[in-house]
């Protein structure tokens, strides 16, 4: 029989945590620090949104860009917390997560050749979404010295004729690093100055710990070449639900759109019931999952500087990215006995792409009484090996 | 009370066996002004107490618990204050509260077992002269208390990894 998988697909790399996966899952006791989702369930009045609209008959197809509702919430919603202007009828899309927006957003500007600039450490999907498109992933690495921001001389150092794109993702899966607003003017001077489109994923905006979420498509002359990518699924609590958005300007979100109708047709509607929901009525469960995580930041990066893994503050998300490069083990290495002898799940750094190494991703969504726990096994762990 | 104050009394709330050192890591002040900033709403009695949520059925001792609503006549000068004092001096009012609607006070009594409480009610509550009518609510079951789910779900299956 002939071999039938695509080129495409051949070249994507498998998950590099799959056999960390298994192994957890034949253990007792595991404490995961290495789920990138929130531990708490979604707020009841969102679900009781759904569930309602379910009993009234909300089953159907929405239009293709999400319900007109959502849209045009979320548009004043945007703008009274980012002072962003996107235009709910021709400007934005509801999306089945922030994945499918990746993805479209990918397809709707990348030629087969083209070159994407991807800020690495980051989120999985990024390289093989843009290889799927036919494009070349580039990336370009942020380094703890910098916090983990975009350097631009690293960004221009990566810039080549094919430039088409540049991906970024602040605050950060896996640094929990945030741009500030100087660190995004001189990002935007280079977009600006070499034509490129900035894909900006800013499904952790909400979770920024020390002043307020800077949107990309705010800063410069940013707002014409970005396409703003965000989601309910972490600030709501809502990873199940698979509802987010992309805004664009309208070329964009028009070619989105025809990517979007032909291969999702629209994002479930009980999801975007409830994300309106949450819209209208979420503000305050929101506001104090947030503040559970700034706390749980505080405790955590405390206890592992505390006990020999130095980390530097994440200003976002809900990750702490500690170098276990003193250990003398790799990422890796230390991932893989630190599941095995403590039962302790977390993700080697590398996993994340270039800058990643010597590195491990401990999410703290979870409660505090683990994290405690989590903290007292890695700590015997390091005792162990030295 | 500023914003630190309004986060030390959330944490507190949730859990008041928080240490002093965890509470001024996660507020970002020194645990001298952590202790400080707590003594002095203790002194200024927005910290009434610390004390334990527990499931006494599953504790086992077998008490019973009683909402009791009572109509009262109010007193020239001092409304329900006074009659309230007297009301809350007993030990087994455990909760006494002015309501809105149909009754004024709502009172919460445990007792040892359901004679006892309505022996409690129509001995001492009952025949208080300003009191006009009582409607006793044996408690059954508590789903939630102080903010806490008493009843076990069964959390769904959280996976050990995503990216």
């Amino acid at each position: 029989m002939k071999d039938f998988i695509s080129q495409r697909a051949r070249e994507i790399p498998p998950s590099g945590i799959r056999k960390f996966f298994d192994l957890a899952l034949t253990m007792e006791e595991v404490i995961s620090l290495g789920v990138g989702e929130p531990d708490f369930p979604t707020p009841w009045n969102l679900c009781e949104a759904s569930i309602y609209s379910i009993e009234q008959g909300g089953t159907s197809y929405t239009s293709n860009r999400g319900l007109q509702s959502l849209r045009e919430a979320l548009s004043r919603y945007l703008h009274e917390h980012y002072h962003l202007s996107y235009d709910p009828d021709g400007e934005m899309i509801i999306t089945t997560g922030v994945s499918e927006g990746l993805d479209i957003a990918i397809r709707a500007i990348v030629d087969p050749g083209d070159e994407v600039l991807v800020a690495e450490p980051c989120y999985v999907s990024y390289p093989p979404c843009v290889t799927l498109a036919g494009g070349i992933p580039v990336p370009v690495q942020c380094v703890e010295k910098d916090h983990f921001c975009l350097n631009p001389d690293r960004l221009m150092e990566k810039i080549s004729g094919k430039s088409k794109a540049l991906i970024i993702n602040f605050p950060n899966n896996p640094t929990g690093a945030v741009m500030r607003s100087e660190d995004l003017k001189a990002m935007a001077d280079i977009v600006c100055d070499h034509d490129l489109i900035l894909i900006s994923d800013e499904v952790y905006a909400e979770l920024t710990y020390e002043g307020r979420h800077v949107a990309s498509a705010t800063v410069g002359d940013l707002a014409e070449r970005t396409i703003t990518l965000n989601g309910f699924s972490k600030a709501y609590a809502m990873t199940g639900w698979r509802i987010g958005y992309l805004c664009a300007p309208k070329d964009i979100c028009d070619a989105a759109l025809k990517i979007h109708q032909y291969v999702m047709l629209c994002a479930p509607v009980m999801g975007q019931v409830a994300a309106l929901e949450g819209i209208r009525r979420g503000e305050e469960e929101k506001d104090r999952m947030i503040r559970e995580y700034h706390v749980r930041r505080n405790l955590f990066v405390e206890s592992l500087n505390r006990i020999g893994l130095p980390c530097h503050l994440p200003e976002g998300a809900f990750y702490a990215f500690p170098s276990v490069e003193k250990s003398g083990l790799t990422d890796y290495e230390f991932a893989e006995r630190l599941l095995k002898e403590e039962h302790v799940a977390a993700v080697p750094g590398s996993v994340f792409g270039s800058g990643g190494e010597g590195h491990l991703r401990c999410a703290y969504a979870v409660s505090r009484k683990d994290l405690n726990e989590a903290v007292m096994r890695m700590e015997q762990f390091i005792s162990r090996l030295s | 009370m500023d914003e630190k104050d309004l986060l030390l009394l959330q944490l507190l709330e949730e859990n008041s066996r928080l240490t002093i050192r965890d509470m001024a890591v996660m507020a970002e002040v020194s645990p001298e002004e952590t202790q400080a900033r707590i003594a002095a709403m203790e002194a200024a009695g927005v910290i009434r107490s610390y004390s334990a949520v527990i499931d006494w059925e599953r504790a086992g001792n077998g008490e019973v618990s009683a909402i009791i609503e009572l109509k009262v006549n109010p007193e020239r000068d001092y409304g329900y204050d006074r009659i309230a004092e007297r009301i809350a001096r007993f030990r087994q009012v455990r909760s006494l509260r002015l309501i809105t609607g149909t009754y004024d006070l709502q009172i919460t009594v445990t007792g040892k077992n359901m004679q006892e409480v309505a022996r409690f009610v129509s001995e001492y509550i009952a025949p208080m002269d300003r009191i006009r009518e009582t409607a006793t609510h044996i408690i059954m079951k508590i789903y939630k208390e102080n903010g806490r789910t008493f009843c076990e779900k069964e959390g769904t299956e959280r996976i050990p990894y995503s990216l």
